[in-house]
């Protein structure tokens, strides 16, 4: 069977799955809608919680991301995966206990305020679109390349999918089709890595190939080759990178911070049963999460050192076009690929100074990585299904985060408090509809500035959510008072200068130009950092939090008596 | 009030804080100090073909995250029993179990 066919049926039978789920595990009440009837095994919902995490970005961008950037790639492995430490210590079980369904009802609850809910409402409503918008446009792009449908089509297979099982089946639905997905896109990633770890190191598993000596008989290790590679043809050396200690230091806390402020994230600690659940539940979810975050600079490292290899050649001078391997013109068509023959002499050259005659789009690597190290048709095939798998389950998460906080913290909460469960039931399922559409035009056509509004998303929750939350549950007397303030200092601040730097004035974006030489990516730490120490001294000159709210704070630090996520 | 007196919740908040400020300043110290702050010195000393500083920032780090977890949850679950803040209906214990015969915690 070709590639083709192959991937059909592949994706088919994935597809298959995800909605036999669906039907099996619809919605009845709000209550399945919101947190999956709060019964979830932390188990299950740790690998939802990693399915649901683990997006299109990370399953295709990050490893090229990294291949690219060598040592820098660090500040996603830690930022990405550290912020769970965070959430597990400091958040899950508090707000487990707390009971509520969404991170808005607990800002609302807790500051005893509407206007810090709406604020909340807001934030998160912001922060799931922008990151949809790119989930869908990772649907197009495996579609248009393994499936060679346009990217709108791509786009609009993916829309229906995902209706179909988040409308039906609420946070139920999600959660179980997300263990399906989690398993189809941990296996898309791991298997290509171990042929490859295999092929070029010997060692079964990628983690120790990727330290371990290369196994064409030269004794070389694999990092030191890529760093004398790298150094030859005009890069930085691998394994040290170019960013400055203070910026890789605030971008892994911003991406820390904002992994624990994220309201897709947080939410899915409030399916457990249990508080000790929701403890576990975030080591499982941390465990699965790991398996492919120390999986992937090792697929940077051996896809960097195939692609230079096949590009330059065994002899480095450089390869003939006419030789190329069919990868390329695969690749060539999408127009992520291309080559410009500057210098006449018809072989490709790829080098970090004058001489390089290519231009790869870093999104490329971990899905061509099977065709460059020449694999079987049916990885291939798998890898595709798993980048759809990682795409989707993220959107259905989001989309639900979304529906969550319109149907019941905006409708319910502020605006028609009287509504019945059936009807907000049916609320949620209107506005997680309209969420998709909205979702899908936007990854049809994607705004311009997309990449670049992600670390928009993670300094906003960096700087809002998390020091609210914090306080919230670490500091009894914090009022509505300083958490508002708090909030709205730390997201305009982490707002403007990213505004400024991304939209406002580019040019000015360089390292010269920088608060304390902090990157636009990294602001969001100051941002949260301002949040506190605005907070804190607003709070220490207004009236305490009143005596209820504080006997609330009291009551969440243990977990006795912690019954299931409710609505009042 | 589900303590038996004010002097056990604030044992048990203080218990708690302390265990968690503890295996925060490793999380930090693993993180920002081998994985950043320190990572030149660090790579000095080799791991096999890693330089020690490189593999705490893409590889060690992050086991040492899982562990920190896992670690909580144990010593947490026994601080909750210790107080007798526990929930009710206790079941068997697989992930302690498992994760014990994982890391011979």
């Amino acid at each position: 069977m070709d590639i083709q066919t192959l991937t059909f049926l592949i994706v088919g039978v994935t597809f298959a799955l995800y909605i036999g789920i669906a039907l099996w595990a619809r919605a009845g009440s709000t209550h399945d809608f919101y947190v999956a009837g709060g019964g979830v095994n932390p188990v299950a919902n740790g690998m939802a919680t990693a399915a649901d995490w683990m997006s299109a970005a990370s399953f295709i961008s990050m490893a090229g991301l990294i291949s690219f950037m060598g040592y820098d790639g660090a500040v996603y492995l830690m930022g990405w995966t550290g912020g769970y430490v965070l959430l597990a210590l400091c958040l899950a079980p508090y707000l487990r206990k707390f009971g509520k369904f969404t991170v808005p009802a607990f800002i609302g609850d807790r500051y005893y305020s509407n206007t810090a809910r709406t604020v909340a409402v807001i934030c998160a409503v912001f922060v799931c679109f922008t990151y949809v918008a790119g989930q869908m446009r990772g649907v197009g792009v495996v579609f248009s390349r393994f499936l060679e449908v346009d990217i709108t089509s791509g786009v609009i297979i993916g829309m229906a999918i995902v209706f179909f099982y988040a409308v039906l089946g609420g946070m139920k639905g999600i959660t179980y089709t997300q263990v399906a997905q989690y398993c189809v896109l941990i296996c898309a990633y791991l298997v290509p890595a171990i042929f490859i770890s295999i092929m070029m190191t010997g060692h079964v598993i990628p983690q120790i190939g990727f330290g371990a000596e290369l196994s064409d008989g030269s004794g070389t290790y694999l990092l030191d080759k890529l760093d004398g590679l790298s150094t030859e043809l005009g890069f930085a050396e691998y394994t040290s990178g170019t960013k400055s200690t203070i910026d890789v230091f605030f971008i892994t806390a911003a991406l820390m911070v904002g992994t624990a402020g994220l309201p897709h994230v947080i939410v899915r600690f409030f399916t457990v049963p249990k508080v000790r659940d929701a403890r576990k539940s975030a080591g499982w979810a941390l465990l699965f999460i790991a398996l492919l975050y120390t999986t992937a600079p090792a697929i940077a490292t051996f896809a960097r050192v195939n692609m230079i290899d096949t590009i330059n050649g065994p002899d480095a001078q450089g390869t003939a076009y006419e030789q190329a391997p069919s990868w390329i013109s695969n690749w060539e068509s999408t127009g992520l690929i291309s080559w410009e023959d500057k210098n006449g002499d018809g072989k490709m050259f790829y080098s970090g100074d004058e001489r390089n005659e290519m231009k790869i789009d870093r999104d490329i690597m971990v899905l061509a990585n099977p065709e460059i190290a020449d694999l079987p048709a049916w990885v291939i095939a798998l890898v595709a299904a798993g980048g759809i798998a990682a795409a989707l389950s993220t959107s259905a998460g989001l989309l639900l985060v979304i529906s969550t906080s319109i149907s019941h913290d905006l409708l319910k909460r502020n605006l028609m408090p009287n509504i019945t469960d059936k009807q907000e039931l049916r609320y949620a399922r209107i506005a997680s509809a309209v969420a998709i559409c909205i979702a899908g035009y936007l990854g049809i056509n994607p705004p311009g500035f997309v990449a670049q509004v992600v670390a928009f998303a993670f300094g906003l929750a960096a700087s809002s959510f998390f020091p609210a939350i914090i306080l919230g549950i670490f500091s009894k007397r914090m009022n509505k008072e300083g958490a508002i303030a708090g909030m709205i200092s730390g997201i305009s601040f982490t707002a403007l200068y990213i505004i400024y730097f991304k939209f406002i004035n580019p040019a000015a974006n360089v390292p010269e130009n920088w608060l304390f030489g902090i990157s636009p990516e990294g602001i969001g730490t100051l941002g949260m950092v301002l949040n506190f120490v605005v907070a804190i001294v607003v709070a220490r000159y207004t009236a305490d939090a009143p005596k209820d709210v504080q006997q609330l704070v009291a009551n969440i630090r243990f977990p006795k008596g912690a019954g299931e996520a409710s609505a009042h | 009030m589900s303590f038996e007196s004010e002097q056990h919740a604030d044992d048990y908040w203080k218990e708690n804080l302390r265990m968690m400020l503890t295996l925060l300043c490793v999380w930090f110290v693993v993180s920002f100090g081998c994985g950043i702050l320190f990572v030149e010195e660090l790579n000095a000393i080799r791991l096999g073909g890693f330089k020690l500083g490189f593999w705490f920032a893409q590889q060690g780090s992050i086991y040492v995250f899982l562990a920190l977890i896992v670690i909580y949850a144990i010593k947490m679950n026994q601080l909750d029993r210790k107080y007798n803040v526990h929930e009710d209906h206790e079941e068997p214990e697989e992930f302690e179990e498992a994760l014990e015969e994982e890391f011979g915690q």
